[in-house]
């Protein structure tokens, strides 16, 4: 994020500009336009704050209070494909954690980083309902399950 | 109106989402097409069936051959067989290799002892069709409420009815409605709490996706008793599918006339709005959840006041859960009377669980409330894979507790649950076998808690994090025999003075598993043992000399070249260096690695 100028030369702070106009009239907005702004800019910046609380009125301290305690929030950026291991009960009794071990290895990245070449980052999420299946992990919207560790050098494979 | 004379049910659910029903949808087409018989069979997208492990799922009628693990490789099998020539593609039923296999799926022993109310619609309609959910009595209950019945006879009925909230603490919902009602004020909300938090609990994604608007017409029954004219729902943002059907379900309606202004053509106007979760377990919590509408962080406020008097907004509010709801519109319809015929004296109506561990059946059960645990997890779960023993079912997730082994055949209810040390809590039911550390377990609830707390209170955040440290020093064998005295005195401390539900409820884990395995918590401290074989800190792997015939084979698989020896005389592990990856076990031919 390197532009001087928020509201004219990058086409994305228009877009959220449009967002934070149409939440305007709706109560307790804050939330929802922060998802929004999110699914623009694939994380929160600083100067992302700045914008939403200038335009919002909201001061920055509370967006940020805000950004800072859902875990759906990122404050750092994403890579092109999210792994996300399932850490609820049914898929840790059964071994998510030995995934979770196997992918830092494989991805040589520690839970909440993203790999140098910003393809891949890897996190630990809460149950994602998805436990007739598990253990299982999610690559952006491909969920995969019934899973052993031997399994994921493969599953990273295709996505190399 | 169009005929078909079979109709092909696919789950849509995100368990056999995920594991690949949307390719079958396009295979039935293209197949069914094929066969010219396209304008004969109704393929429909449906909710969940329940039994997840086996998906994905295919339903087809009028038999109702239930058709698990299906692949896009089956439907040409399915199509070709069973639509064309009326022949039931047996290999593919659920237990397909055994003689006896029932056709209809309603017979088989996971079906047989549910009795499905909440979930009735989960996989008969299309969650995206208005007119099938009217088609089974939709929003015949609203309108039956709002044309026929003042708000009083509503509550009255929900009072008679004995139901009891399905989130967790189980509070008499036609009580909160009233205490509602009598709140007099300008402005009222209805809240839906669809934030499911609870790791292993997913009966509210599947009625949500199933089902959508069973809760619709709930909550607007809910609004016309307590004076609201707004509801909200609040869900997880980590459910795409059900946020989507929800909001088709709420386009639908209002295109019907069954939310928005004057409904029935009475002057009662109801509208309903989504609100978006953004992952923070706190917030299931019902004041966090309210201030998390509001679009602040999701902490919880002090109560009283309650939600009744001043809730969302400072109004009056109240905040039913997702399977609550599902159960409301039948209790309408067929009254308190035929509600309390299922279930126990305190304990009305069924309850749905998400069976799911160490348990062959995985997957959602609705079961009447009284079925012991015996039932659920032989009769209905199918039992422990691989021959191995129950050990315990663990219950209300982070805030209930385990059933051990002893307890098997205690009824399923909310008192007797509590009575046990655990508590119904939203429905997650894990089981766990021989090969699960209890310590461990605590450890991974309170692991969780801990990442949780919101902070608001030091009980919890402070209190949780000290338990954490001291369950962390017994799993890595540096416990000693006062740090379990520590565990009960500081669980007796948050219990008493967290805040909101999640602090007071946070030690329950770690209560209960002292209270059935407390020699596995001594195994730990004082033999420097984990007799599940689960903490790593505490294992040896040792090499048998009597069994050991020198072949080499571990030490050149040892990751970190730990194994040393002679070839063809006894190896050894250096304990020092060993980090205990058990690779040296897998790969010994002759069973002379063993672990302790």
């Amino acid at each position: 994020m390197n532009n001087d100028c928020n509201c004219c030369c990058d086409e994305r702070f228009s877009k959220l500009d449009a967002v934070i106009e149409k939440n305007k009239s709706v109560q307790g907005s804050l939330i929802q336009t922060m998802h929004e702004a999110q699914e623009i800019f694939g994380y929160l910046p600083i100067e992302v704050q700045k914008f939403i609380s200038e335009k919002t009125g909201v001061p920055l301290a509370e967006i940020y209070g805000v950004a800072t305690f859902y875990t759906q929030f990122s404050l750092k950026p994403k890579g092109e494909y999210k792994i996300s291991v399932c850490l609820g009960t049914a898929c840790y009794v059964k071994g998510a954690d030995l995934l979770l071990d196997e992918l830092k290895k494989a991805l040589d990245i520690d839970v909440g980083d993203c790999t140098e070449d910003g393809r891949f980052s890897l996190e630990a999420c809460r149950c994602i309902g998805a436990c007739g299946l598990a253990p299982v992990f999610t690559v952006n919207d491909d969920v995969y399950g019934r899973l052993v560790p031997e399994d994921v050098p493969g599953i990273v494979a295709k996505y190399r | 109106m169009e005929f078909y004379r079979a109709h092909v049910l696919i789950c849509a659910g995100t368990g056999c989402t995920s594991s690949g029903s949307a390719t079958l949808f396009t295979e039935f087409e293209k197949c069914l097409q094929e066969a010219g018989i396209d304008k004969e069979v109704k393929l429909v997208k449906t909710g969940c069936f329940g039994l997840c492990a086996e998906g994905p799922i295919v339903v087809v009628y009028p038999e109702g051959a239930m058709y698990c693990r299906v692949t896009a490789e089956d439907v040409t099998e399915i199509v070709t067989e069973h639509l064309v020539k009326g022949r039931i593609v047996s290999r593919l039923l659920e237990g397909g290799a055994k003689d006896d296999v029932k056709a209809d799926a309603g017979e088989t022993e996971f079906f047989k002892k549910q009795t499905r109310v909440a979930l009735q619609n989960c996989g008969r309609i299309n969650p995206e069709v208005i007119d099938e959910y009217i088609a089974y009595d939709g929003y015949a209950a609203l309108g039956k409420a709002v044309t026929e019945m003042t708000p009083e006879q509503v509550i009255q009925v929900m009072l008679d009815s004995g139901l009891r909230g399905r989130g967790g603490a189980g509070f008499p919902t036609g009580r909160k409605w009233d205490f509602a009602r009598k709140s007099p004020s300008d402005k009222k909300y209805v809240c839906c709490n669809a934030d499911e938090g609870d790791p292993g609990a997913f009966m509210d994604r599947s009625i949500l996706e199933g089902d959508p608007h069973v809760v619709l017409e709930a909550m607007a029954i809910a609004g016309y008793a307590i004076g609201s004219d707004q509801g909200y729902i609040y869900v997880r943002a980590e459910y795409p599918i059900a946020v989507n059907r929800l909001k088709i379900a709420i386009e639908q309606a209002r295109e019907y006339g069954l939310l928005g202004k004057n409904i029935f053509g009475t002057d009662f106007s109801f509208d309903i709005d989504i609100r978006l979760g953004a992952g923070a377990f706190v917030c299931g919590e019902e004041t966090a959840l309210m201030t998390s509408i509001e679009g602040h962080r999701g902490e919880p406020r002090p109560r009283p006041p309650f939600p009744a008097v001043k809730g969302l907004f400072e109004k009056p509010t109240i905040l039913n859960n997702v399977e609550t709801y599902a159960n409301i519109p039948q209790i309408i319809l067929k009254g308190a009377d035929w509600f309390n015929t299922i279930g126990t004296e305190k304990s009305k109506g069924t309850k749905v669980f998400a069976v799911g561990g160490k348990i062959k059946n995985t997957g959602l059960v609705e079961i009447p409330m009284g079925t012991t645990l015996r039932e659920i997890v032989y009769d209905i779960g199918g039992g422990i894979p691989n021959g191995k023993k129950f050990k315990a079912a663990q219950t209300g997730g982070p805030s209930g507790g385990c059933i051990p082994a002893s307890l098997i055949d205690t009824p399923i209810d909310y008192d007797s649950l509590i009575q046990i040390g655990s508590m119904m809590g939203s429905g997650g039911l894990i089981v766990m076998d021989e090969d699960t550390c209890m310590v461990d377990i605590a450890k991974f609830f309170l692991e969780f808690t801990v990442d949780e707390s919101c902070g608001k209170c030091p009980p919890c955040r402070i209190g949780t994090k000290r338990m954490l440290e001291i369950l962390e020093k017994i799993t890595t064998g540096k416990g000693e025999l006062k740090d379990i005295d520590d565990l009960y005195e500081l669980a007796a401390g948050i219990k008493a003075s967290a805040l909101c539900g999640l602090g007071q409820t946070a030690p329950n884990p770690v209560l209960s598993t002292l209270r059935y395995f407390k020699d596995e918590y001594i195994a730990h401290v004082v033999d420097k043992k984990c007799p599940a074989g689960v903490c790593k800190a505490l294992l040896q792997y040792k090499i048998k000399p009597d069994l050991c015939r020198g072949c080499s084979l571990c030490a050149k698989k040892c990751p970190v070249n730990c194994i040393n020896g002679q070839i063809k005389s006894p190896f050894v592990i250096d304990q020092d260096k060993c980090i205990k990856c058990g690779t040296c076990m897998d790969s010994c031919k002759f069973g002379a690695i063993v672990r302790e």
